[in-house]
């Protein structure tokens, strides 16, 4: 008997060990040493864009600051990242500086508890409200904008729209109409690119700032379990036109099985006419496919009212610094936001890579070198035409929306069972989160 | 299975030490088991219990929150579960049902007397070295609709290929069709083994009373190969059943939900932070797996010790 015991208690303390070496405690201390130097690290997503904008910023910074050294290191996009971003926070394992969406996501990383709040440092006041808001817990600042507002909408090449003598459409009727004639002059209509689920749920999302003209309190109910896609017209309307999209031909042909560089090419070349997108893949198309800037425009996702035609916005992702990152580390990566939120900072962006939106920093201009597609989108916010994405004014999203946009898109189910299994995708989400009403 | 044995060790320990701590029926003292005894119960026994516990929580890896069965019942109301279900039905029977039929084949071929026999046994055997997810990232650019070369080559012949991965009827029997090809290797080679081991007088004895091919095959090696057969059965449809890896390499459940497994709605709602309810699903996918595997393991094992 007395071994038994002997033998769990061993067990137990040996458990106990283990856990306690978490790979938190890994994190070495000795490279802040006496003579001032830092070193820190800096996560951000492996997108190819994204790494220029980020080896910028850590090239300019460093040049002003040569006592910090920044390592940076990449993450995977997508689900994989929130993922990645999640274990590392909850074992204090995270990189001294990191990159992440604002708004609903931001919200689903507990800030309070796994964030430093950024109060005391510099440039905070510059920063734009919209964006702010998107990256304040209990009325705490978290976050500095990386990049520039984008706009979830249509981008059209504009040589289709003049050859084809085509007006942009202000209603969802005058879209449909468009893409008639455009089919008939043997271009495709709607680009869509499947390969990259993602990329499919811009219809949906993009379609938010119809639904808030509808109803401006849509998203509050939402939250609260009050609004449903299924039964709200104006919400259902988003999977409906992607069900009209596919059922009358207007996709390009190999939709199912093209990507985002795909899509970005058939619009640049003329291949296809429109892609709903985000604008930010702008720099993308231009870096891919020189010699764009002026070809490509940008409108809104139109709805059913011609005088009410807005641009949804999405809030530029975040710079964190989570809270396991302290002392002489802490500094450094503060005075490394701060550059981020200052005007130098925007400069060093505009450097790396063209800029997709107006910046969230006060005084920071994108320059008069900007392609169309962000002169349009520039045109609808300055007017007031245009509204936050609902992940933004709501921290409910369900994660299966990219596979149902597809099946929607590629005519596997229809519309209103789509929105239908939305729901109840949503209902999972809310409950994780622990909302009321739910 | 493991906890009986542990009960079992335990009791019998107890009954020793009541009769006067003689420690009769074991050579070796407790502390020589320690090591493995401690490895055993940190890496597999604690986390088994933890994960029933936390199946039962809403778990957001920061904190977790007691909420008893909510999990399961919404595990069980996903609609993604029922046609996850079905695929990993079909998906383990096909590949399995393939396996059998093709590995059989081949293996006949193979124990044949053929020119370079030794060089297409290793050749058959290649794909299974083969990294699973390298496999599929290779297959999924040769199965492309447009650029792939399966299609441009049925181009050549005249014939409009299907979209192999896109095409919600085809996507999961084409993953599976990949499956196969990577897994016949194995299943060849356990056949080769139990053909090999037939005794030639049953080939001499069937020639004499003036059998042909097919009553050899028939009356000879599909028997006597029986042991072969159930292997070959029980480790593919094991291995359809869980299947993960190469069905996310290559389609990630898509297009849409439609080639979606069970170990893919599993790992969707993991990545999707329903840590508890992805947890339950495990609990659920573990006795699944039992509840087929068992009984027909008992099965099939039977019928050998008949036979």
């Amino acid at each position: 008997m007395r071994t038994r015991h002997i033998a769990i208690a061993l067990l137990a303390t040996a458990s106990m060990a283990l856990t306690a070496c978490s790979a938190g405690s890994l994190g070495s201390s000795d490279d802040s040493g006496g003579d001032g130097k830092v070193t820190i690290s800096f996560l951000y997503d492996n997108g190819s864009e994204t790494a220029k904008i980020g080896d910028q910023l850590v090239k300019d910074f460093t040049a002003k600051n040569p006592n910090i050294t920044i390592k940076t290191e990449t993450r995977p996009q997508g689900t994989d990242g929130d993922n990645l971003i999640k274990t590392r926070l909850s074992t204090g394992d995270m990189s001294d500086v990191f990159m992440y969406n604002s708004g609903s996501l931001f919200q689903a990383l507990a800030p309070e508890k796994n964030l430093a709040p950024l109060g005391d440092t510099e440039n905070i006041g510059n920063l734009d409200k919209n964006f702010t808001t998107t990256v304040t817990s209990n009325g705490k600042i978290y976050g500095v904008p990386w990049g520039g507002f984008m706009a979830g909408a249509i981008l059209y090449n504009k040589d289709v729209y003049a050859k084809l003598g085509l007006q942009i459409p202000k209603t969802w009727d005058d879209f449909m109409a468009n893409n008639s004639k455009i089919k008939a002059g043997g271009v495709d209509p709607v680009i869509q690119t499947y390969g990259e689920t993602w990329t499919s749920q811009l219809f949906i999302l993009g379609d938010y700032a119809n639904v808030n003209t509808a109803d401006p309190q849509w998203a509050d109910k939402y939250t609260k379990n009050q609004a449903k896609y299924a039964t709200t017209p104006a919400a259902l309307a988003g999977f409906q036109h992607l069900q009209d999209v596919h059922d009358k031909g207007y996709e390009n042909k190999d939709f199912a099985s093209a990507k985002l560089t795909d899509g970005l090419r058939y619009l640049a070349t003329g291949k296809g006419a429109q892609y709903p997108i985000l604008s930010a893949m702008v720099s993308q198309l231009i870096a891919d496919n020189p010699g764009t800037e002026d070809k490509v425009g940008l409108f809104p996702i139109p709805g059913t009212d011609a005088s009410q035609n807005k641009l949804t916005v999405w809030s530029p992702n975040g710079v964190y610094i989570p809270s396991s990152t302290t002392g002489a580390k802490l500094e450094a990566a503060k005075k490394f936001l701060a550059y981020i939120a200052s005007v130098d900072g925007c400069n060093s962006q505009t450097t790396a890579s063209t800029p997709t939106g107006p910046y969230a920093v006060k005084g920071c201009t994108v320059g008069d070198k900007v392609p169309q597609a962000v002169k349009d989108m520039q045109g609808y916010i300055d007017s007031g035409s245009s509204s936050l994405a609902l992940e933004f004014l709501s921290p409910v999203k369900g994660p299966a929306l990219e596979q149902i946009c597809v099946e929607v898109g590629s005519g596997i189910r229809k519309a209103d069972a789509a929105a239908k299994l939305y729901d109840e995708d949503v209902k999972k989400q809310a409950q994780q989160l622990g909302l009321e009403g739910w | 299975m493991a906890t009986t044995t542990v009960h079992r060790s335990a009791r019998t320990r107890e009954n020793a030490s009541a009769a006067g701590r003689v420690r009769a029926h074991s050579p070796y003292t407790n502390w020589f088991y320690l090591p493995a005894a401690v490895i055993y119960g940190v890496l597999f026994l604690v986390p088994t219990v933890i994960a029933f516990y936390f199946s039962l929580t809403r778990w957001s890896i920061f904190d977790s929150k007691f909420i008893g069965f909510d999990n399961y019942k919404t595990f069980f109301q996903e609609p993604a579960l029922v046609s996850s279900l079905w695929h990993t039905l079909i998906y383990a029977v096909l590949t399995s049902g393939l396996k059998v039929v093709l590995g059989l084949g081949l293996a006949m071929l193979l124990t044949s007397q053929i020119i370079g026999r030794g060089y297409l046994r290793s050749v058959v055997f290649f794909p299974v070295l083969v990294s699973t997810i390298g496999v599929g990232l290779t297959f999924t650019v040769l199965m492309n609709p447009e650029r792939g070369l399966i299609n441009q080559s049925l181009d050549l012949i005249g014939i409009t290929g299907p979209g192999w991965l896109t095409d919600p009827s085809l996507a999961l029997i084409s993953v599976g069709l990949v499956d196969v090809w990577k897994g016949i290797g194995l299943a060849t080679l356990i056949y080769i083994a139990g053909i090999v081991s037939i005794p030639q007088e049953y080939f001499e004895a069937a020639r004499m009373d003036g059998a042909g091919a097919w009553d050899n095959f028939r009356h000879i090696v599909l028997p006597l190969a029986r042991p072969a057969t159930v292997t070959v059965i029980i480790l593919s449809l094991i291995g359809g059943l869980r299947s993960f890896d190469l069905i996310w390499a290559m389609t990630k459940g898509g297009p849409g939900f439609t080639s979606d497994v069970i170990a893919s709605v599993i790992y969707k709602q993991y990545q999707a932070g329903f840590y508890g309810l992805s947890t339950a699903g495990n609990v659920v996918l573990f006795l699944v797996v039992t509840a087929i595997v068992l009984p027909l393991s008992r099965f099939l094992n039977r019928k050998e010790v008949e036979l």
